[in-house]
């Protein structure tokens, strides 16, 4: 018998007041550390459903870090995540990824449509093949982002864009409601760009939220219809038309807020001499 | 030198068997980790084994399979989570830490071994280098008909069973999990995102490194168990862009190399009149690395040869392609046909450091395709020649515009740089390069851009400027 009661399990995210019951993705709290040095503070969002959503931000603002930690790559220093009002690695059939182009080795011996197939793996399950239908599938996404013709290509004989029209590919063949996008628009060819562009707002159009890392400030009015603008802490959030404004933009882009900076530091030097 | 039935049942067979399943197991496994570009890390576990082996011995006095393998699999796992931390904590690179890791670890095995020695105890150091091949012998079979017994079954060298059984459980668990394992070597944050957790895959493939390598060091020693990771997988990826076929080649490597360096081992000494035999896991070793330089050297797609093959062939079109173009300049600027010397000394100054036999080679295939034609030492465009000059010095114009125009080059730095990009024109590169020049008929120095060839158009008259 236990005399203290049971500690109660904390209200969903999407209960609470401050966040929306409809969101995708509700972040609430969360900080973010790497050997004990923050990286995101108390950040704290719900992403509009059915929305192109930029995530914008000078480099090291924790752009990236902020996708990984609401995918569960690397863990929360603290606050909480929920993906469809569950914890995220409840619905990881919902989410899809697209991971920057440069984290992966492209000398890897297998095909275009090898690498799509993969978008497939979590339905596929544990120990299971790769059926005829999944294959079908993911020729299916290829053909999507016009790249049905190199299914067979060994994936190091594709250009820069072909690469990551293969990696979109592969995130479509995932079937996702929601998507992380890092830095899709990264260094690619404008028929690329384009093609990426046609795919978002069809994956809009079909109800589906994407959250995609962007670092061109020109275009981000043209593609995405909200935008989170972050700079280890978020700096403003909404519609484009309300958050996307050069007072905004100037608070994110115009250097760290020395104080946190120094705080971080100090948390990390704390954190490697306890 | 001669081999009766029963010696080669008895001894060689045994032998053979034990190398090739170690080999093959090795192989199959090693795959993954030279893919995840973590071939050292075969190495580390190979060698950190020894420390596990020792341990258990020590404690309790058996070398009896079941509790060596689990305390060698133990040793595997901490040299994997040791090999972590270090990276981590020492903020070293992982071929750093795991360096200090394996050796470190390896040291204390043979600290313990030399312990263990005192104390009279049948193990050494040179068995775990180069193993024990010649022991493993097998006394049942005297004729091949001895194999449909179950007594010679029975009588199974127990290193020969344990490797069986190890290469069949990696052959199982790798067929059983090759997505898995896929995925987690070519995208790790994305297979964990799926549900398959990179680590667990990473920790589960090492635990097996670790059986393998444990299961083939009495028979094989720990040298040929690094060379089976790591030479077959890369000898095949040398061979292959596909991982399957490069899964099958690596154990169609293996097997050569065990086969063959036993075979030289055994009976190449006494075919050149030597007496002794040499270390077979050593020979297999050799025909492992000879394969894979072989590979390196003749890879039909990326071998050495094949590389230079292709680099001289491109360089001789590179000089029958300047070679037509700069007949074509002569034609334009309404010069006699030049002399052979004459040409051969532009080519040269254009392209400096380009070697004689391209050059001649560059000649040869102009002359050989009827693009120029020789007389009395002066050369000439035919007309096949000089529609497909026109359509060179075409793309070479168009680039320059390009520079200028798009890239705000100078007009005197360009020339070079459009020599260069001429020979690697694509169609829609060249499409791109007509969209962007619109209606510009001249180049930046003011000379015509030819006109595009249209197909059957008759033969093209000389141009003038």
């Amino acid at each position: 018998m236990s005399i203290h009661p049971l500690p109660e399990a904390p209200p969903r995210l999407a209960d609470l007041p401050e966040h929306s019951a409809q969101s995708p993705l509700s972040i609430h709290d969360m900080t973010v550390a790497y050997r004990h040095k923050p990286v995101l503070w108390d950040v704290d969002y719900d992403a509009p459903p059915q929305s192109l959503i930029a995530v914008v931000g000078p480099n090291g603002a924790g752009k990236s870090t902020l996708i990984k930690a609401c995918l569960g790559l690397i863990p929360l220093a603290s606050g909480r995540v929920e993906i469809f009002g569950q914890l995220p690695r409840r619905v990881r059939r919902d989410v899809g990824y697209v991971p920057q182009r440069e984290s992966v080795d492209w000398d890897f011996p297998i095909s275009a449509l090898e690498v799509v197939a993969m978008g497939r793996y979590g339905m596929i399950g544990w120990g299971r093949r790769v059926s005829r239908a999944h294959k079908d599938a993911a020729l299916q996404c290829l053909d999507r982002v016009g790249m049905a013709d190199y299914a067979k290509r060994q994936i190091s004989q594709l250009s820069g864009g072909q690469q990551q029209r293969v990696f979109l590919a592969r995130a479509l063949a995932q079937e996702a409601r929601l998507y992380f996008m890092d830095e899709p628009f990264a260094g690619v060819d404008a028929a690329t760009e384009r093609a990426i562009v046609d795919v978002l707002r069809t994956l809009r159009d079909e109800g589906k939220t994407v959250i995609c890392v962007h670092h061109d400030l020109q275009t981000v009015q043209e593609y995405f219809d909200h935008v989170l603008l972050l700079n280890m802490r978020v700096v403003a959030a909404g519609s484009i038309d309300t958050a996307f404004t050069h007072d905004n933009l100037q608070k994110t882009y115009g250097g760290r807020l020395t104080l946190l900076d120094q705080a971080a530091q100090a948390l990390a030097q704390a954190g490697a001499r306890p | 030198m001669n081999i009766t039935l029963d010696l080669f049942l008895q001894v060689d067979l045994p032998a053979l068997l034990a190398a090739t399943l170690a080999a093959a197991t090795c192989a199959l496994l090693g795959n993954f980790l030279v893919l995840r570009r973590l071939s050292l890390m075969g190495d580390a576990i190979a060698h950190a084994v020894l420390p596990g082996i020792v341990v258990v011995f020590l404690i309790a006095s058996t070398r009896s399979t079941l509790p060596v393998i689990l305390g060698a699999a133990a040793a595997g796992l901490l040299t994997t989570i040791l090999t972590e931390l270090v990276r981590k904590i020492g903020r070293v690179e992982s071929s750093a830490s795991m360096g200090v890791v394996f050796s470190i670890l390896f040291a204390l095995g043979v600290v313990l071994l030399e312990q263990a020695a005192a104390d009279h105890v049948d193990l050494d150091a040179d068995c775990v280098l180069y193993g024990q091949l010649e022991d493993v012998s097998w006394f049942a079979p005297v004729a091949w008909t001895s194999f449909l017994e179950l007594e010679t079954w029975r009588d199974i060298p127990r290193e020969v069973a344990t490797l069986a059984i190890v290469f069949f459980v990696s052959a199982f668990l790798v067929t059983l999990f090759f997505k898995e394992l896929t995925i987690a070597a070519f995208d790790s944050a994305l297979a964990t995102t799926l549900g398959f957790r990179a680590s667990l895959l990473h920790y589960g493939l090492m635990a097996l490194v670790a059986l393998a390598a444990v299961a083939s060091f009495e028979a094989v020693g720990s040298i040929l168990v690094i060379a089976m990771i790591i030479c077959p997988p890369a000898t095949a990826r040398m061979l292959t862009d596909r991982i399957t076929m490069q899964v099958w080649l690596s154990l169609l490597f293996a097997v050569i190399s065990a086969v063959l360096g036993y075979g030289l081992a055994a009976f190449g000494p006494g075919f050149f009149g030597g007496e002794h035999a040499l270390s077979a896991a050593g020979m297999m070793t050799v025909v492992a690395g000879a394969l894979m330089t072989l590979a390196i050297v003749a890879s039909p797609s990326h071998g050495v040869i094949a590389r230079r093959v292709h680099q001289s062939r491109l360089a001789a079109s590179v000089v029958h392609e300047d070679l037509l173009a700069l007949l074509y300049r002569f034609e334009e600027t309404q010069q006699a046909n030049p002399t052979v010397d004459l040409v051969h000394s532009h080519i040269r100054r254009g392209a400096p450091g380009i070697s004689e036999r391209a050059l001649r080679a560059g000649f040869r295939s102009a002359l050989k395709a009827g693009e120029i034609t020789k007389n009395n030492n002066r050369l000439e465009l035919s007309s096949a020649g000089r529609a497909r000059a026109m359509e060179i010095v075409r793309t070479h114009r168009l680039w320059e515009r390009f520079l200028v125009d798009e890239m705000g080059s100078r007009p005197d730095h360009v020339h070079r740089t459009a020599t260069t990009l001429e020979h690697l024109t694509t169609q829609p590169m060249e499409r791109e390069l007509e969209m962007q020049a619109g209606a510009a008929s001249r180049d930046p120095h003011d000379r015509p851009i030819p006109p595009k060839p249209a197909p059957n158009e008759p033969t093209p008259d000389k141009p003038t400027l």
